[in-house]
């Protein structure tokens, strides 16, 4: 072991390129002829295509060619985990059903060109009505997409409405219930998506860079789109700037640069546009509920239940339709409470949603806060104090949503994030301040959340990736390599966008083997080299892929043993590894280096009889069961009543992820996550016309957050390990944006509610904190 | 987010430059291209031909002059709001160059940019105006003065000719009893981002303490950053006090069309105004 690798705070093997701008992202790729692909997006939220003339764009100089749908339906919609619904062409076929759809492709010999193309191809539309607004759509007043026979799609119902019935039917119930919307939103990563196809016809292959959360995933969909087996196939997902759940879908470019450079015989690239990027690209979230809470004076909650709806847009892509799915899974969060739990799937004029960081969850968690936060206040108790009184208190724990959560200490945690805060000194300087005139609030959530997919049995559930030509079950595999001159390759199937996997990947090896954190390679994105994986996403990477790299390594370091014994004449049982090499326990001056080992690794002849040559293993593994991470959160607002404006002053988050390898990554994911489950609680919202305009289709009307909008977060840990995984980690990458953004609302709802207002719905801009409070007289 | 093609020219002097915008129909002039160029790049502006006055001499300096102080046309955000000599004369413009985009944005616009891009939300506009400010328009036939109530005439439309360069900002010092200041509130809230609405507020004080002169400038809530004449009048004469800033305010938007936007109905951008009137008027007569 290298003493104390594993919890230490090394800095991140990535960043020297990265803040160099040295780092390789697929638009820093060019290749020998490369043309460029731009699109022609539809302006209409719903639209008959009556006719596309394209002849003036192809007497543009330059132009090499545009495409239909005529020329693509051949390699059929888009491939979808979950198939409810209408698939995407990869063109429009005869009909747009969202602003941005795209209609045809332009290829040019370079990107300017491609745009000036797009310009000029002449399509003419027959505008016809549109539907965005959810319960509109969900009357099927008007079909959003007339390949559904009605816009809800798909209800998913959790839990048991009698006893929900029962409850509301008792003596002395105090029933709590608030209509939420929790807006749809674009996650915005700061690199758009990219991707470049080099179709070799004479090797009957295909490479294809692109900016992707799930190398292998993409791999296996082009394979299956164009009849390739997976060895034909590479992908290669370079640096990739972000993703947030936006970069885990095989996405109809990637197939039509493909597609664009099988036919013209040259690499073909594309690059998203900003404005592209916010309708050619998932949206997350849009959900609208009305949350119940039925309780009793004392704090004691008999029944939660949830009805809503959720925003599928147009069409079903990757896992549009499973992510309420993972919002039911966490629907009870950390009561033991009964529940009954209803989402309907409903289909719009507006862009497809799918996993934004969090993913349903964040959505499931806002609406069981919130409203535990309004029966709270309706009952006068304190709202840490109802929370203590629900709480699951003994683990392995089985929820009212039919979840099995293996471990936690809720109480516990609420009470370390309490005292970090210095909860009861808050409460008295909110009320001095009260009697100065200034509204402050303190907003408490807690939440569990679902990850480390995961279990083999959710493949049956929906979770599965069959559609994409990979094995159902999700897995995660690491391959780790001792190289003859002592350093370490590792390759591992994730698909990283920023979380570090290179330095945490670099420590598990490290502390296994005793090679410095230095000299350990950790390798990712390319599917020619790297292992089978199936993606970086829903906070999995570490405790599948991350499990299997450890698997590999102690393999690994099992061999190396014997082969370092029979160099020292010793056991194997005996050797003990430390500082770049192996020893006799106790002698520590009997030593062979790790370059020692591999050299004789890598001549069999010098190995133990019997012995095989090389140092290197693989693991697959695919553990047995999620991981269920939680926390709680703790803020603090000030509100100006005269204009509404909202100063986050402090925010403090108490979260549990079991165990840590990089305490500095981790925090860096809280706040990453943080930030986003903030900004949607205080500035972001996709907002379309009822036409299905976007009105917020740039960065200039769409404010994502920077560090400047946001207070120094104040963080601390609870560390409950779980037994599902031989490490005991639990995953990091969604938990700051299921905490937060209720958290937030309970603080100014906190902040205000002395002057009648009892919900603003997000974001909570000025505006709207004004109007709630005008309209309540205050 | 690519722009059409364009010529592109970097002229050395200021009257090669006035000579090329007289030569070249559709020329655009750009200065720290923090407005121009995303404009471009979402192609809802193409000129034919951008002339970056960028690497011209002498334009980028604060000038402390007998009775003004001159903003040159490649005075960055940030030099207008840091600079000694623009607060203590003129502190609504230091207020509103601070709050100005972000950092990036401060330190490649310009104030002088700002005030040519003529954007309905834009701060240092209304500092322009409330402060009394004149424009030095340039072009290949000469200089003329405009004065900055005259400057912005309608949503990105400046007074400025074709062939006519912003080159200076002129504002007037302060004397004994004038003071200035601007406040806002930002699509973000607080300071942050094109202004909701915000004011600026002048105040001229006579030795018993009553106000002389007054000017108030609004941005954000119209079509264009305008003098609020009414409410600025009534506050002629008066003492300054609670009561006539009350009654000030409640003038602001009198004679503007309030607009409803992303961030504001106009009720809520009426009263916004109302507000930032208060607070910038408490703060300039508090001095």
């Amino acid at each position: 072991m290298t003493a104390g690798v594993i919890g230490k705070a090394i800095r991140r093997k990535e960043d020297p390129a990265l803040i160099q701008g040295k780092g390789l992202y697929t638009d820093d790729m060019k290749m020998a002829g490369m043309l460029h692909a731009a699109f022609v997006r539809s302006p209409f939220g719903k639209a008959r295509i009556v006719g596309i003339d394209a002849s003036a764009a192809m007497a543009i100089e330059g132009v090499h060619a545009v495409y239909t749908a005529d020329d693509v339906r051949d390699l059929g919609p888009l491939l979808a985990q979950v198939a409810i619904g209408a698939l995407r062409p990869l063109l429009a076929d005869g009909v747009v059903n969202h602003v941005g759809e795209a209609v045809a492709m332009v290829v040019a010999s370079d990107r300017y060109i491609a745009q000036d193309g797009t310009k000029a191809v002449d399509v003419d539309y027959e505008p016809l009505e549109a539907v965005v607004d959810l319960e509109d759509a969900a009357s099927d007043r008007v079909i959003a997409n007339d390949s559904n026979e009605s816009n809800v799609i798909h209800v998913w119902e959790v839990g048991d409405a009698d006893a929900v019935a029962a409850a509301r039917a008792s003596e002395g119930a105090i029933e709590v219930s608030v209509k939420m919307i929790n807006q749809r939103l674009i996650p915005t990563a700061i690199e758009p998506r990219s991707a470049l196809a080099d179709y070799n016809a004479g090797y009957g292959s295909v490479t294809l860079y692109s900016s992707s959360q799930i190398p292998h995933a993409v791999a296996g969909a082009i394979g299956k789109t164009f009849g390739l087996t997976s060895n034909n196939v590479r992908v290669i997902a370079p640096e990739v700037g972000g993703g947030f759940g936006a970069k885990l879908n095989y996405y109809a470019e990637e197939a039509l640069v493909t597609f664009a450079s099988r036919e013209l015989g040259s690499p073909v690239k594309w690059t998203e546009t900003r404005r592209e990027a916010s309708v050619a690209t998932i949206h997350g979230r849009g959900w609208v509920g009305t949350a119940t809470i039925i309780g009793t004076s004392d704090g004691k909650i008999l029944a939660y239940e949830l009805d809503a709806l959720s925003d599928m847009g147009a069409y079903t892509q990757n896992f549009t339709v499973a992510i309420p799915l993972l919002g039911q899974y966490v629907a009870p969060g950390q009561y033991d409470i009964p529940i009954h739990w209803k989402i309907g799937c409903v289909v719009t004029n507006a862009p497809t949603t799918d996993a934004y960081r969090g993913a349903g969850r964040p959505e499931a968690i806002f609406y069981l806060e919130r409203i535990i936060d309004a029966f709270a206040r309706q009952i006068g108790m304190d709202p840490a104090d109802v929370r203590k009184k629900n709480f699951f208190e003994e683990f392995p724990a089985a929820t009212a949503a039919g979840m099995l959560m293996d471990s936690g200490d809720y109480r516990a945690n609420l009470d370390k994030l309490l005292e970090l805060a210095d909860y009861q000194g808050l409460r008295q300087k909110q009320e001095e301040a009260r009697k100065e005139g200034r509204n402050i609030g303190i907003g408490l959530s807690t939440y569990v959340e679902v990850c480390g997919f995961g279990p083999s049995a959710l493949a049956e559930g929906g979770f599965s990736w069959a559609a994409y030509g990979l094995p159902a079950a999700f897995n995660g595999s690491g391959l780790v390599r001792v190289n003859p001159d002592g350093t370490a390759t590792v390759m591992i199937g994730t698909g990283p966008s920023g979380q570090g996997h290179e330095t945490t990947w670099a420590q598990i090896v490290s502390d296994a083997l005793g090679i410095s954190v230095d000299n350990v390679q950790v390798r990712h994105g390319d599917t020619r080299d790297s292992p089978m994986g199936i993606g970086t996403f829903g906070s999995r990477s570490l405790a599948v892929d991350g499990s299997a790299t450890a698997q590999a390594a102690e393999k690994v370091r099992t061999k190396a043993a014997r082969v370092a014994a029979h160099m020292l004449e010793a056991s194997p049982d005996d050797i003990e590894f430390a500082d770049g090499g192996a020893h006799v326990a106790g002698s520590p001056d009997k030593t062979v280096t790790w370059a020692e080992i591999a050299e004789v690794s890598y001549q069999p002849h010098r190995l133990p009889e019997g012995m095989e040559g090389g140092m290197e293993a693989n693991a697959v593994f695919s553990p047995a069961n999620a991981t269920w991470p939680f926390g709680s959160h703790l803020a603090v607002v000030e509100v100006d009543d005269t204009t509404g404006d909202v100063v986050l002053m402090d925010y403090f988050a108490m979260d549990d992820c079991g165990n840590v390898i990089n305490p500095m990554i981790v925090d860096g994911q809280v706040h990453g996550g943080l930030a986003q489950g903030i900004s949607q609680a205080l500035f972001e919202h996709a907002i379309f016309d009822e036409d299905g305009n976007l009105l917020t289709g740039s960065l200039l009307d769409y404010p994502i957050p920077t560090a400047g909008d946001l207070p120094s977060f104040q963080l601390d840990r609870t560390t409950t390990p779980t037994d599902v995984n031989p490490m005991g980690v639990k995953g990091i990458g969604e938990a700051g944006t299921i905490g937060s953004a209720q958290t937030v609302v309970n603080a100014v709802i906190d902040a205000v509610a002395h002057m009648g207002v009892t919900h603003i719905d997000m974001p909570l801009r000025p505006k709207r904190v004004w109007q709630a409070i005008h309209r309540n007289g205050g | 987010m690519f722009p059409r093609q364009f010529e592109y020219v970097a002229p050395a002097s200021l009257d090669e430059a006035l000579s090329a915008l007289a030569s070249t129909p559709g020329a655009k002039v750009m200065s720290g291209g923090q407005s121009l160029i995303p404009m471009m790049k979402l192609r809802l502006f193409s000129p034919g031909t951008v002339i970056d006055i960028g690497r011209i001499d002498g334009l980028a300096d604060i000038v402390e002059k007998d009775d003004h102080i001159s903003i040159g046309a490649l005075v960055r955000h940030n030099q207008t709001a840091s600079d000694p000599t623009v607060a203590a004369h003129a502190k609504a413009l230091s207020q509103a160059a601070g709050w100005t985009g972000d950092h990036q944005v401060r330190n490649r616009g310009t104030t002088c940019g700002a005030m040519a891009h003529a954007d309905v939300a834009a701060d240092q506009p209304a500092a322009a105006i409330a402060l009394g400010a004149t424009m030095m328009a340039r072009s290949s036939s000469g200089q003329r003065e405009i004065a900055a109530s005259d400057f912005f005439v309608d949503a990105l439309t400046s007074a400025l000719s074709e062939d006519e360069i912003l080159v200076e900002l002129r504002v007037p010092k302060a004397s004994n009893g004038s003071r200035s200041a601007y406040d806002k509130l930002g699509r973000r809230g607080g300071h942050t981002d094109y202004a909701v609405a915000g004011i600026a507020a002048w105040v001229n004080v006579g030795d018993d303490g009553s106000v002389t002169d007054a000017r108030i400038g609004v941005t954000g809530v119209g079509t264009r950053p305008t003098l609020a004449e009414a409410a600025a009048a009534s506050l002629i004469g008066t003492d300054g006090g609670e009561e006539s800033i009350r009654a000030a305010a409640g003038l602001v938007t009198d004679g503007i069309t309030v607009i409803e936007d992303l961030y504001g109905s106009v009720e809520y951008k009426t009263h916004l105004a109302q507000v930032f009137t208060e607070r910038a008027l408490q703060q300039a007569l508090a001095g």
